[in-house]
This record gives C-alpha cells, structure tokens and sequence, in this order.
C-alpha cells in the first residue's frame, strides 16, 4: 500500500499542479524520531515555492504519531497565515483515527499555547509584601504555640516526648562535639598566635592566655558553636518537619489528636536549650588547650603560668553568661529550623529553600541578638 | 503469529538485604501485548517491576529489554531508557517544575524540535490525558488522578515502545480510573505499544489484561500464567481463585 518509493533520498516528493497548488506525499514513519528534521524540511519547501493551495497525500504513511501529528499541525498553520488552503488525502483509517483522537482540527484551529506572564512590577512588590507579612504573623503565631506547648511540657513534664529527646540530644550535642572541638581549638591556636605577634612587643605574652580565655567564654565559644548547630542541626530540623509536611505526616499527627508542635518541636527545644551550653563550654576548654598550646611552645609560658593566668582572668560570670547566650541561640535555632520546616509546601524544592533559609536566618539571628546581649551588658553590668 | 520478544526475564531473584523477595521468576513480555503483573499486597510486585527497570539490582539472574539486557553497561542502558516510560505509584513529577515543564523535559532532551512546537506537543499529550488547561499549575497544586494523569502524559511523552505501569489505578476514583484503562487500551491499539502493568484492581485486571502472571509470597514465585478470565474460572490453586473472587483467608463467610 505504500507508494511508489521517493528517489531523492527523502521521506517526501512534492509535486507541483496549477494555480501555484503543490501537493506533498509523506512516506515511511511520521514518529518521534524523525519528525524535527521532517518538519524543518518541509517548512523550508512551502516558504520557497509558497503555495496557495497545500494538499498533503498521506497515502504512503505507515505509522504516525502525535509528532506526525505536530508536523501537520504546523504546516496547516503556516498554510493559514499565508491566506492558503490546506487538506489531507488518503489517510489510513488508524491515521484517521489518530488524528480525531488528538484533536487535529481543534489543535491546529486554536494553538493556544499559553504562556506563564510574568506579573508586572506593582502586583509583583504587592505580593512580596504580603508574603512578608503572612510570614512574620506566621513566625509570631509559631512562637506564640511554642511558648504554649512549653508551658504545657513545664506543668505536665510526664508528656515530653523523653526517648526522642534524649536521641535528639545526642544528634546535636554528642555527635557534634568532634567538629566543635576541633573547630574551638584551632580558633584558640590563631587567636593565641595573632595576638602573640602584638603583645611580645611589649613582653605581655602572658597576656595572651587572658585574651584567648576571655574572647573565648565571653563571645566566640557562644557564637561559633551556635553557628555549627545552626549548620548541622538547625538544617536537619528544617529538612525533617518539611519533609514530614509534604508528605501528610504532620497532617497525620494532628488528626491522631497530637499537638504537632508539641510533638515535633519541643524535644528538639530541649534537647537544643540543653546541649548548646554544654558544647559551648567545651567549645571554650578546647580553645584554651589551643591558646595554651600555642603559648607553652612559642612563647616560653610554663602551663602552671598559663592556666594561672586564665584562671584569674576569668570570672564565674563571664562563664556564666556565655553559657546563658548560647542557651538562647540553641532556643534560637531550633524555633527558626522548625518554622522553616512548618512553612514548606509543595514539593522537595520547597524543602531545600527551607533548609536554606533556616541555617541563614538563624545565623543572621544569633549575630543580632549576640550585639543586643553586648549593649545590654554594656550599660547594666 | 509468532510474536517478538521485548522483555525476557530468567531466574530473577531479587530482595533486599538478607531477605530474598522473589526467587526462580521466568516470563516473557511479547511485542504490543497487554501485560499485568498481579498479586496481593507485599508480594513483590513493585519490586519485580523495579529489577526489571535496573532500579533494583537483582541477586541473581538476567532480564533483557529488547535484546539488550538490563544494568550491563551505562551506554546500552541509555538506548533502553529511551525506549520505555514509566508511571511511577505518586506520579514522581517534579515539584519545582510546572506540568507543561515536566512533560516537555524529555521531549525536549530527545528531539530536535523548536521550543514552540514543544509546545504544541505537550498540549496535545495533556489533550490525551484531559489535562488541558493545567500547563501552568504545578504538581502540588493538583489531585492525585490529574497528578497521576500529568505522570502518564510524561511518561508517553516520547511515545516509548514499552509503558511500565506501577499500580495505575491506585487512589483514583473509578471514572479516572477507568478513564486510564481505557487510555491504555488505545495507546496500545493505535501506537502499539507494549504495557507492563503492576496492579491488584480486579476491574482494570479484566478490563486491560492480555495475560496476567500471578505472584505469591509463600512461595516466591508466580503461581499462575494465563488469560485472565480463564484463571478466575478454571484454576485450581486456592490462592489464585481467593484472589479473583475477592475471597478472605482462612475466614468462614458463611458463619
């Protein structure tokens, strides 16, 4: 049934009749595979000899798809643009059948393919507001169930969740000490070893044991630490409701008559207010081992003078206080992580700009309030 | 008429771990057939349906697709990959694209064709699945039967040789459902398509199925290999006539 075979090596033969008419025989396969060069070659035949009238012989078609459908669409499209007619002759029934499936003539009548707009700069300005606003109630609200959910686990301490405290605090606590360790002592070594370079010009290299403690217990232990849990931690948090949010579990909790916040957040409230200070005064051991390092082995202190001097540099409030600040970074953290979680929708893409933006606000939120406990000591200690 | 083998499966065993899930599992899928995989649930279907796409490597055995057999080198596994599509259980659209965006990803990965007759394409597969007017919604925004539709228009977006089906009915309601059987009689009515289906639905079982295997947890294996209508008539094995007379285990109904 197909016809006679074209010799020019392509899938088509155009014959020419009166009146500018051309009719174009297809043969073989109008599929997947071949239709892009197809369709590119026979737009190039129709804009050189612009036909008035198109005649398309479908006689020699075995097989067509919806890309054989496409390359009519599209030359019954640029026949219409140009003012000329356009027909099909010969189509094998399931060709025809094909064709009345996918809709050919409301297809090729209504190409209404739409296009996403992008909305213009007044909506766009109005949205982001609004979004901003949803958010901050959002954020408020969230503090507020947290606050609540807190009390509650204060007045009824039997309804905390303790297994999954206790595993919470070892994911945040135990199993970052390594790197807070590591970390601490390397910041103690290139505090101690900077500040050496200034103070041995005035033989006040006993000096250094005095800077490193005191930067150290006062604002760098608190910070860095806080800035490592936000990262390993405050992430994990985020991921992890979101993740439970896309997929219903959250939805799920709620039904079962759980609070989900008092469920999913206060175990890791806990397990956060408690292993952030205590990481934060390893945080400061480790970097007072590196300064001592630094100072037994470059600076000809003796340890005995070393740890002397650190002790009677250090008060039981510095301690304190930044064992105080990083309680409320872990706090920090932990709310900002499982808001991020909280507000995911959508899809896994949603889940990763929530991770994102949960370890970016809770750092930008531990500098903040870091520079607020400064001014408050400032003026009332 | 001898027809041609797409899918051969040998002495598969696959499982997980320690465990082994199926074991001894032999079939062929013929060209342009209608192929259900059945059995009840925890069984192994989706596994099996997951070895037979290199998803799952398997512990031992081989499966081919059309002659090249599956997970033997990277190159080989690309020609495989362009010849089938999937429907996976969810959908598995991508949640940060459009659904216009997630049935034009391998149309315009694989073909040469201009942007603007992508576009024309992805109307006409969303045609197919009446999904018009959703182009621009994204997957989270729509119900489970138009996600599940928008993942069939993705999946046949190439008009792939062989569909793999996992459980197409699963959380539709009945007219979608059978909105889909009888998408899938047509597509392989008119475009020859092969279909690989994983499904316990008894509806769409007698509606689409060619030939069925059943598969068994007790003993691993497929129990039973047929038309669908003559195992539910004339078999003998308890198991296979429980399952298409929709029978409990081990309960007396009567009393």
């Amino acid at each position: 049934m197909t016809g006679p075979e074209p010799d020019t090596g392509k899938p088509y033969q155009v014959s020419q009749g009166e009146d500018g008419e051309i009719t174009l025989s297809v043969y073989g396969n109008m599929d997947a595979a071949g239709s892009a060069s197809l369709l590119k070659d026979l737009k190039a035949e129709i804009k050189a000899l612009s036909p008035s009238a198109l005649t398309m012989d479908l006689k020699g078609v075995a097989y067509l798809d919806d890309f054989g459908t496409l390359v009519l669409v599209e030359l019954r499209r640029m026949m219409s643009r140009s003012g000329g007619r356009f027909q099909i002759i010969n189509p094998d029934p399931k060709i025809k059948n094909m064709l009345a499936l996918l809709n050919f003539d409301a297809v090729a009548e209504s190409v209404s393919v739409i296009k996403k707009r992008s909305p213009n700069l007044f909506i766009r300005i109005g949205d982001a507001t609004l979004d901003l606003f949803s958010d901050l109630k959002y954020a408020l609200f969230f503090l507020g169930s947290v606050c609540l959910s807190l009390v509650h686990v204060f007045l009824h301490p039997g309804s905390l969740r303790r297994d999954e405290t206790i595993s919470t605090m070892q994911r945040t606590g135990v199993d970052a000490l390594p790197i807070v360790g590591l970390i601490s002592f390397l910041l103690g070594l290139i505090m101690a070893f900077m500040s050496s370079v200034q103070l041995e010009q005035f033989g006040a290299n006993i000096y250094v044991a005095s800077l490193v403690s005191l930067a150290m217990t006062r604002e760098l232990g608190p910070i860095m630490t806080a800035i490592i849990v936000a990262g390993r931690s405050g992430s994990a948090f985020a991921a992890e409701i979101g993740t439970m949010k896309i997929s219903e579990e959250v939805d799920a909790l709620f039904t079962m008559g759980f609070d989900p916040v008092r469920f999913l957040v206060v175990p890791k409230l806990v397990a956060a207010a408690i292993m952030v200070p205590v990481l934060t005064l390893f945080s400061d051991l480790f970097a007072i081992l590196g300064g001592l390092i630094v100072g037994v082995s470059m600076l000809d202190l003796t340890p005995g003078a070393y740890i002397a001097q650190t002790l009677k540099t250090l008060t039981l409030f510095d301690i304190f206080w930044g064992v105080f600040k990083s309680g409320v970074f872990g706090i920090l953290i932990t709310w900002v992580g499982c808001l991020r979680g909280f507000q995911v929708r959508g899809g896994a893409a949603s889940v990763g700009r929530a991770t994102t933006s949960a370890v970016v606000s809770s750092i930008f939120l531990i500098i903040v309030i870091d520079s607020v406990f400064s001014v408050i000591l400032r003026y009332w200690g | 008429m001898e027809r041609d083998v797409v899918i051969r499966v040998r002495d598969l065993r696959v499982g997980y771990g320690e465990d082994i899930v199926l074991d001894q599992i032999a079939f062929d899928v013929y060209e342009g057939e209608i192929f259900v995989i059945l059995g009840g649930s925890g069984c192994g279907k989706s596994t099996l349906l997951k070895s037979m796409l290199g998803l799952i490597p398997p512990f031992a055995g081989r499966v081919t697709i059309d002659g090249d057999p599956v997970l033997a080198d990277e190159e080989k596994l690309k020609g495989i990959f362009r010849k089938i599509g999937v429907l996976y259980q969810g959908a598995a659209l991508f949640g940060s694209m459009t659904v216009a965006e997630n049935v034009a990803l391998p149309i315009q990965a694989y073909t040469a064709l201009p942007p603007e007759s992508v576009n024309i394409i992805v109307q006409m597969k969303l045609g197919l699945v009446n999904l018009n007017g959703y182009e621009n919604h994204l997957p989270s925004e729509l119900s489970g039967g138009m996600k599940k539709r928008a993942g069939l228009a993705r999946a046949m977006a190439l008009n792939p040789k062989i569909l793999f089906f996992d459980e197409p009915s699963a959380g539709l309601d009945p007219v979608t459902s059978a909105e889909i059987d009888a998408l899938i009689l047509h597509l392989n009515k008119n475009l020859g398509t092969t279909m690989v289906i994983v499904t316990h639905e008894l509806q769409s079982i007698f509606a689409v199925a060619q030939r069925v295997i059943m598969l068994d947890k007790g003993t691993r294996g497929i129990i039973a290999e047929g038309d669908p209508e003559y195992l539910r008539d004339h078999s003998q094995n308890q198991a296979v006539k429980r399952f298409f007379n929709r029978q409990a285990e081990g309960l007396n109904r009567e009393s």
